[in-house]
């Protein structure tokens, strides 16, 4: 493989590693369930992002034909990931709610 | 045609969307995913209400660049904050009243401020038209209301004249 295409495949792979483990060390770290919710959905669009770039680059250069499928993987999960998060949040709400009005 | 195409965006990312699913190898994936693209939407036909038309595509992909690089510069952000001493942070709720009138496009501002780093939208109130949402850490909740408006909703409704 060409060496510039390989430094990008690690760098982005590198990128995609970093921000997942930034989302867990979120999850750990932050206080409560709502600033908590912040960590892992963002681990999803920058860190499987970069990961899914790096493996269509790599397999686009080194197998023949294009490698798609991986857009596809980040179009499914930008789209399913808000949807996630919001209905969390949206139950974490209501459960707040029933606990204050008890 | 439109009977045939009632959403012809919809099959465009269907058909593309299967394309990049199968590599885009064969004649034979091509037109399965043209059949598809243009089965699925009749189909599933009643689950779309009147979705607005895309007025200003040039603004849209424009409004996902931005979207895009903001996903970035923001996921820095929050990194720094998420390492950062945790006792300055300031969440906080944000109450965000929109100008625009139309639940699709109402769905994707709420999207996109779940994907940009540091805000998740909790609800669309579609009587009040708000959007509320979570920011992890807004010491002026005003200035990203205003932010959000501006970056987000005001391509938005230029996009689908709404």
């Amino acid at each position: 493989m060409n060496p510039a295409v390989e430094t990008i495949v690690s760098l982005l792979i590198l990128v995609g590693a970093a921000f997942a483990l930034l989302g867990s060390i979120g999850l750990a770290r932050l206080p409560d369930f709502f600033t908590r919710l912040h960590g892992p959905t963002k681990a999803t669009t920058l860190g499987v992002g970069a990961m899914v770039l790096a493996s269509s680059l790599h397999f686009s250069t080194t197998a023949p034909g294009l490698s798609l499928h991986e857009i596809a993987v980040l179009v499914f999960l930008f789209i399913s990931a808000p949807v996630s998060a919001h209905v969390l949040a949206k139950a974490a709400l209501h459960r707040q709610r029933r606990k204050d009005d008890r | 045609m439109k009977r045939l195409l009632p959403h012809p965006a919809l099959s465009a990312a269907i058909f593309l969307l299967w394309a990049a699913l199968s590599n885009a190898a064969s004649v034979g994936a091509l037109a399965v995913g043209a059949l598809l693209a243009v089965l699925l939407p009749a189909v599933t036909r009643r689950f779309w209400p009147d979705t607005p038309r895309l007025q200003r595509p040039g603004v849209a992909l424009r409004l996902a660049a931005r979207v895009a690089l903001d996903i970035v510069v923001a996921n820095a952000a929050v990194a720094r904050r998420v390492l950062g001493p945790l006792s300055r942070l300031q969440p906080a709720f944000v109450e965000v009243p929109l100008d625009l009138r139309d639940p699709f496009a109402a769905t994707i501002l709420a999207s996109i401020v779940s994907l940009t780093p540091g805000t998740v939208s909790i609800d669309v109130d579609q009587t009040r038209w708000v959007l509320s949402l979570h920011a992890l850490d807004a010491p002026d909740p005003q200035a990203l209301a205003a932010a959000i408006k501006a970056r987000y909703e005001a391509p938005l409704k230029e996009v689908f004249a709404c």
